[in-house]
C-alpha cells in the first residue's frame, strides 16, 4: 500500500518505521549528502559549532564538488573555492571532485555514488535528478546541510505522491524535455509542490536513462520533492559497471495511494518551448517559430549528456549555424566531453560554428560563459527562464530540447527540429 | 541576521506580490558574490520600490508558489536581513519553505490570502495561532497552523541555534558520565 517515496522514507527513518503516511514528520538517516558551492557557507556555519563536534558524521557519505563558477570567474569565487577545498581537506572528505569533473548531477551517478533506494540530499535544487535511478533525492539549503553534516539525519514530511501515466510513441527529434515542458505548460509549475512525482507508462519505459534524468531533473521545476521515473532493469544495467552499492529496486505496491493521477498521450506531441519568463509559459514550437535568437545554449544538468550532443551533431553535421548566432556547448561531465571527442561529435559541433566549454554549470544560472545583454534572446536546453537568470532582465530565455536548440542555432530563429 | 526575542505577534506594512515569485528575482545570480550589492536589487524587477523602501517589520503577502526555483538560502536570508518579518502565501517553493524555517524566518500558508491585502495595508500576524488580520480593512484570515517541529525551530531562532543547544546538552551529559 506504499508509494516509492513512502517506502524509502520509512526505511530511512531513525525509528525504523514499517509504514509511513503522507503528512507525517520523520527524522531520517541520510545515505548521501552532496555539497557544491554552498559548502562555503556550510564551512562558515561549522566555525560556529563547538570544536569537538565540528566533524562530518561520516566522511564516506559526503561528496563535495566544484561545478558552479568553475573555473572561478572572479577573485571572490576563487576565494569561495579555496575555502571549500580547505574544508574538504580538514574534514577528510573521501570524495571531493574539483573543477575538472563536471556538473554534480552527472558526476555523482557516473562515479557510482547513487543507487536505488537511497535517501540523498544535495545543496542544489536539481538534486531530484537521481529519481531516475530510483533514489529519493532532493535539494536543501546550507543550514539544513550543516545539520546533516553534523548529525547525519534530517527532518522530512512524508509527501503525497502523484502518478503521471505517460503513454505513446514520441516522434523523431521529439525528446523527454518536450514531455516535461508540456506537463509544465498544461498543469503549471506548482502542480507537484511538496509532492513526490512518479512518472510511468510505455513512453517512460522506452526512454533512456539520460532522457529520464531530464524528467527527474525538471520535476523540481514543477515543485516536486522527489521525481521518480520507472524502477526497471535499465537502471541496474547503467549502474552495475559504475558502483559496488547494492542494486535493489524499490517499486510501489500495486495498491499504493496517489493523491492525483494524470494521463498524458505523447503520440502527436510537438516539440515544446517555454517562453520568457516562466517555465509554465509553454507553447508548441509552431506557435513561436521565427522568434529571432542571438544565443543557443546546449548544456546543463538538464540536457548536457551525450545523447543531447549527439542529436545536435546529427542536425548540424556538414552545416554552418546562422552567422548572427553564438552556439555555446557545455558537456555535463568530463566523461561525456571525452566520449564526444572520441566519437567525432565535438568536431561536428565545432565545424558547424559552435564553441565548447569545460564541463560545469556555465551560464545556466547567470554565472559566466555566455551571459545575455538587454534585448537578446537565448534558446537554451537548461531548466529555468526566470527574468534576469542569464544576465539582463531585458533578455529573453526560451527553454527547449537539445534538438530544438540545434535546429534554431542553424536558422537563427526558433525552429522545429523536424523541419531540418 | 538580526536576533530577536521570540514574539509570536507581528505587525507591519504589506508588500504585495503575484504568483511564482522565484528565488532568482529575490537574489539574482549575478549579485550572489556581493550580498551588499544584492540588497539593492532584491525583488526590483517586480517592484522597483522594494529594495529602497522596505523597512523592519514589513510583511510580504504573495500569491501561490512564492520562492520557487533554486536552493539558494540567500533568498529567505536576505529578506530576513532587510527586516521582513514574515511571508504569507497560498504555497511556497519547498526548498525556500525549508530554508526559511531553518533560519528562523516564519512563513504562513492560506489559499486565498492574496485577495485580502493590498500593498500598504497594515497586517497583524500571530505566528502561533496562524491568525492574520488586515487592520486596514478589518478582515481576519485563518492560515494553516505551523507544524510543531517547525515551531520548535522558529522558537529556537533557527536550526543552527537548536543544534547548538543540543550539542551543549550532549557535552554536559558526556561530562557527567565521566
Amino acid at each position: 500500500m506504499s508509494t516509492i517515496a513512502e517506502k524509502i522514507l520509512a526505511k530511512a527513518s531513525v525509528e525504523k518505521r514499517e509504514v509511513v503516511k503522507p503528512g507525517e514528520y520523520l527524522n531520517c538517516n541520510i545515505d548521501l549528502a552532496m555539497g557544491h558551492i554552498a559548502l562555503a557557507k556550510v564551512a562558515a556555519n561549522f566555525m560556529g559549532i563547538k570544536k569537538k563536534y565540528r566533524k562530518v558524521w561520516d566522511n564516506e557519505k559526503v561528496v563535495g564538488i566544484l561545478d558552479h563558477f568553475s573555473p572561478a570567474p572572479s577573485e571572490r569565487w576563487a576565494l569561495a573555492h579555496q575555502m571549500i577545498r580547505k574544508f574538504a581537506r580538514e574534514q577528510n572528505f573521501k570524495y571531493f571532485y574539483d573543477i575538472k569533473e563536471g556538473i554534480c548531477h552527472q558526476v555523482l551517478p557516473e562515479k557510482g555514488h547513487v543507487a536505488p533506494g537511497m535517501l540523498i540530499v544535495g545543496t542544489d535544487s536539481h538534486t531530484t535528478t537521481y529519481g531516475a535511478f530510483n533514489a529519493a533525492s532532493c535539494g536543501i539549503g546550507y543550514t539544513d546541510m550543516t545539520i546533516v553534516f553534523i548529525k547525519g539525519t534530517l527532518w522530512f514530511r512524508v509527501p503525497e505522491s502523484q502518478l503521471f501515466e505517460i503513454n505513446g510513441k514520441l516522434d523523431k527529434r521529439v525528446m523527454s524535455k518536450d514531455i516535461i515542458l508540456y506537463i509544465a505548460g498544461k498543469y503549471g509549475t506548482d502542480i507537484g509542490t511538496y509532492k513526490s512525482m512518479e512518472f510511468v507508462g510505455d513512453a517512460m519505459d522506452n526512454l533512456s536513462i539520460a532522457s529520464r534524468m531530464t524528467i527527474s531533473n525538471m520535476s523540481l521545476e514543477l515543485g516536486a520533492k522527489f521525481g521518480f521515473t520507472p524502477p526497471d532493469e535499465k537502471i541496474i544495467k547503467w549502474l552495475k559497471p559504475r558502483t559496488d552499492r547494492p542494486l535493489e529496486l524499490v517499486k510501489p505496491d500495486e495498491d499504493a495511494k496517489y493523491s492525483e493521477t494524470f494521463q498524458i498521450e505523447v503520440d502527436n506531441l510537438e516539440p515544446q518551448v517555454a517562453c520568457p519568463h516562466s517555465v509554465e509559459n509553454v507553447k508548441p514550437v509552431s506557435e513561436v517559430k521565427n522568434v529571432k535568437i542571438d544565443q543557443a545554449f546546449l548544456g546543463s544538468c538538464t540536457n548536457g549528456r551525450i545523447e543531447d550532443l549527439e542529436i545536435a551533431a546529427e542536425i548540424l553535421k556538414g552545416k554552418r549555424i546562422h552567422e548572427d548566432v553564438r552556439l555555446i556547448v557545455i558537456p555535463a561531465s568530463q566523461e561525456i566531453w571525452l566520449e564526444a571527442a572520441e566519437r567525432g561529435i565535438s568536431k561536428i559541433l565545432i565545424e558547424a560554428g559552435g564553441i565548447i566549454g569545460n564541463p560545469n554549470c556555465g551560464p545556466c544560472f547567470g554565472a559566466h560563459m555566455g551571459m545575455l545583454a538587454g534585448g537578446e534572446n537565448c534558446i537554451s536546453s537548461s531548466n529555468r527562464n526566470f527574468k534576469g537568470r542569464m544576465g539582463s532582465e531585458k533578455a529573453g530565455i526560451y527553454l527547449a530540447s537539445p534538438a530544438t536548440v540545434a535546429a534554431s542555432a542553424l536558422t537563427g530563429v526558433i525552429t522545429d527540429p523536424r523541419d531540418i | 541576521m538580526v536576533k530577536k526575542e521570540w514574539n509570536p505577534v507581528l505587525k507591519g506594512t504589506v508588500w504585495k506580490f503575484g504568483e511564482n515569485v522565484d528565488t532568482d528575482v529575490i537574489t539574482p545570480g549575478k549579485y550572489l558574490d556581493n550580498l551588499g550589492e544584492c540588497k539593492k536589487h532584491v525583488l526590483e524587477t517586480l517592484d522597483p520600490e522594494f529594495p529602497a523602501n522596505v523597512k523592519v517589520g514589513d510583511i510580504i503577502i504573495a500569491d501561490k508558489n512564492f520562492g520557487c526555483g533554486s536552493s539558494r538560502e540567500t533568498a529567505p536570508e536576505i529578506l530576513q536581513d532587510m527586516g521582513v518579518a514574515a511571508v504569507i502565501a497560498p504555497s511556497f517553493g519547498r526548498i525556500f519553505y525549508r530554508n526559511s524555517f531553518s533560519i528562523g524566518f516564519p512563513l504562513l500558508e492560506a489559499d486565498n490570502i492574496a485577495e485580502f491585502f493590498n500593498k500598504g495595508d497594515i497586517a497583524e500576524v500571530n505566528i502561533e495561532t496562524a491568525v492574520v488580520k488586515n487592520l486596514t480593512t478589518n478582515k481576519t484570515i485563518q492560515c494553516k497552523e505551523i507544524p510543531k517541529i517547525l515551531m520548535d525551530i522558529l522558537k529556537s531562532g533557527g536550526q543552527l541555534e537548536l543544534l547548538k543547544k543540543e550539542l551543549k546538552a550532549r557535552s554536559k551529559a558526556e561530562k557527567q558520565n565521566k
